[in-house]
């Protein structure tokens, strides 16, 4: 282990009570600082896994309801009947034994900014940090669409943009479809949750009817006015290899639902689907909001770039989706690994009074299927700009895929067995 | 009186040692990060990618060069690459050639 005695001389170098924290073993004697993490996705379990590695000498509490971390990323595949959710899901042991992350398996209910503690749903008992991080990814607005305000239209309309329970109802009702069916997915207004991924679902929910039930439509209703992301690959992909079946509507602004029917209501006219997909506009995650972290066109939170820390909230640390993005910053799972990785970073040095990194980099590739084998991406780098005091995209970096490949394709399933990997264990 | 003054020298210079070593280690440890979502923690690899932890320093710094460059062609690495400059590539190369593969 030359990583950890290298990071006890570190640490020795620097104070003399850390001395008697640093030890090889993950669990420590004596704590430099606590640090409580809400929300074990992409984001928060990047964190704490990334905190401990680097500084077994500051506590790391992780408070998550789930049992098992299940990734978005991969989860149209699982649509497409390519795989299984067990395959795109993993457990917490290792962040547990190898790191030493404490887990209290409940929601995060409330946050006292002021006297630095979060409260749990299970009982009363306040639990203090030192710094807090909160990863609560996005919550799905439906005060916009009356018709799916009751929880039996959103039981029978789904979103399915939280892998789990939703993907699977998803992946039923698409099996159950008469061939010759429609199948309507409805995009809210840029920025949501994974710019591509519903382009990649409409090619994948394509790609399975091509085999099963060739009869059928896919219609792709975008409350934007052009395809979001990658969108010359796209448009190439859906004429190329699913003509006559995959149909874009962009400026299709969303008026209400009719969950009964599997009526959309457009602006200008209504859309009657079998298998009717609506991802609702989206926020920052309820914890945030109960907290006031909320910043941003009511939706998302503002943070420093050097740090992730809250702009209004000192201490509090907020990662993910759920951020006001850098400009050309996507919400995607790989971005958030890295939000993780820079705020483990700045959270270490800020306990430990160190200097904080004052240029981060940050990279992001998101691969998207177009078949169950075929893979386009777009990459991008970016930079800490000093004087915006922003991240920005280098210049002359990143790109888009030439075209789809099978290469790509096996690139992207290892992409997602090494990020898991980086995430959690 | 000599031996503890050339003590103090010791653990000064010791102290300094460690303080320099930290903030170029943690600055590559940093920089090292951004390669490790598709390269695996430290660069070592969990399934299809290549492994980059434990490569030569100055192989790192030549293969980073070639992406930007087209000379070696890639389907994401070249358009990464051309986001890092040569100090940057430098730390990298650094902290990568130091990691146990």
């Amino acid at each position: 282990m030359a990583y950890t005695r290298r990071e006890f001389i570190r640490s020795a170098g620097v104070s003399a009570v850390a001395l008697a924290g640093c030890s090889s073993a993950p669990v420590t004697k004596k704590s430099m600082g606590r640090v409580v993490v809400i929300g074990a996705g992409y984001a928060g379990a990047t964190a704490a896994k990334y905190i401990r590695l680097w500084a077994p000498d500051i506590d790391v509490t992780m408070i998550e309801p789930s049992e098992l971390f299940v990734s978005c990323p991969m989860s149209n595949l699982v649509l497409n009947g390519s795989k299984t959710l067990a395959e795109i899901s993993a457990g917490y042991g290792a962040l547990r034994s190898k790191y030493g992350v404490n887990f209290i398996r409940d929601s995060a209910v409330a946050i006292d900014v002021a006297k630095r503690q979060v409260r749990i749903a299970a009982n009363n008992d306040p639990i203090s940090y030192d710094r807090l991080i909160i990863a609560p990814g996005v919550q799905f607005v439906y005060d916009g669409i009356p018709g799916l305000k009751e929880a039996t239209a959103q039981e029978r309309v789904l979103h399915a943009w939280k892998a789990g329970p939703q993907t699977i109802a998803l992946r039923k009702q698409l099996e159950a479809m008469n061939d010759g069916g429609v199948f309507a997915i409805h995009i809210p207004k840029a920025p949501y949750r994974c710019p591509p991924g519903p382009y990649e679902r409409a090619c994948l929910i394509a790609n399975y009817f091509k085999k099963a039930k060739p009869k059928s439509k896919v219609l792709i209703l975008d409350s934007n006015e052009d395809v979001v992301s990658k969108k010359p690959l796209f448009m190439k992909i859906w004429k190329d290899l699913y003509p006559n079946m995959i149909e874009y509507r962009p400026n299709s602004e969303l008026v209400d639902v009719d969950a009964a029917t599997g009526t959309i209501k457009l602006t200008f006219d209504d859309v009657k689907a079998d298998v009717l997909n609506v991802l609702p506009p989206m926020k920052a995650g309820k914890v945030a909001e109960g907290a006031g972290l909320i910043t941003a066109n009511n939706r998302w939170c503002e943070v420093d770039f050097l740090t992730f820390e809250s702009k209004v909230a000192k201490n509090v640390h907020i990662l993910g989706d759920a951020i006001l993005a850098a400009p050309a910053m996507p919400k995607s799972g790989h971005m958030a690994n890295g939000h993780g990785k820079n705020c483990a970073a700045a959270v270490i040095a800020l306990i430990k009074n160190q200097p904080i990194n004052a240029t981060p980099m940050l990279t992001n590739t998101c691969y998207s299927f177009v078949t169950d084998k075929d893979v386009i991406h777009i990459a991008s780098v970016h930079r800490y700009d000093d004087v915006k005091k922003t991240m920005v995209t280098v210049e002359g970096s990143g790109g888009l895929s030439d075209r789809a490949s099978e290469l790509e394709g096996q690139y992207a399933l290892a992409w997602a067995k090494n990020i898991w990997a980086d995430v959690l264990s | 009186m000599k031996h503890s003054a050339f003590g103090m020298i010791v653990a000064l210079v010791l102290v300094f040692a460690h303080e320099r070593v930290y903030a170029e280690d943690t600055r590559g440890r940093d920089l090292a990060t951004t390669c490790s979502g598709c390269h695996g923690t430290h660069g070592r690899s969990a399934s299809g990618m290549p492994t980059i932890a434990g490569l030569e320093q100055a192989y790192i710094v030549k293969q980073m060069n070639n992406f930007k460059s087209g000379a070696r062609s890639a389907t994401v690495m070249h358009q990464i690459a051309k986001g890092f400059n040569d100090e940057q590539i430098a730390a990298l190369a650094a902290y990568f050639s130091a990691q146990k593969n």
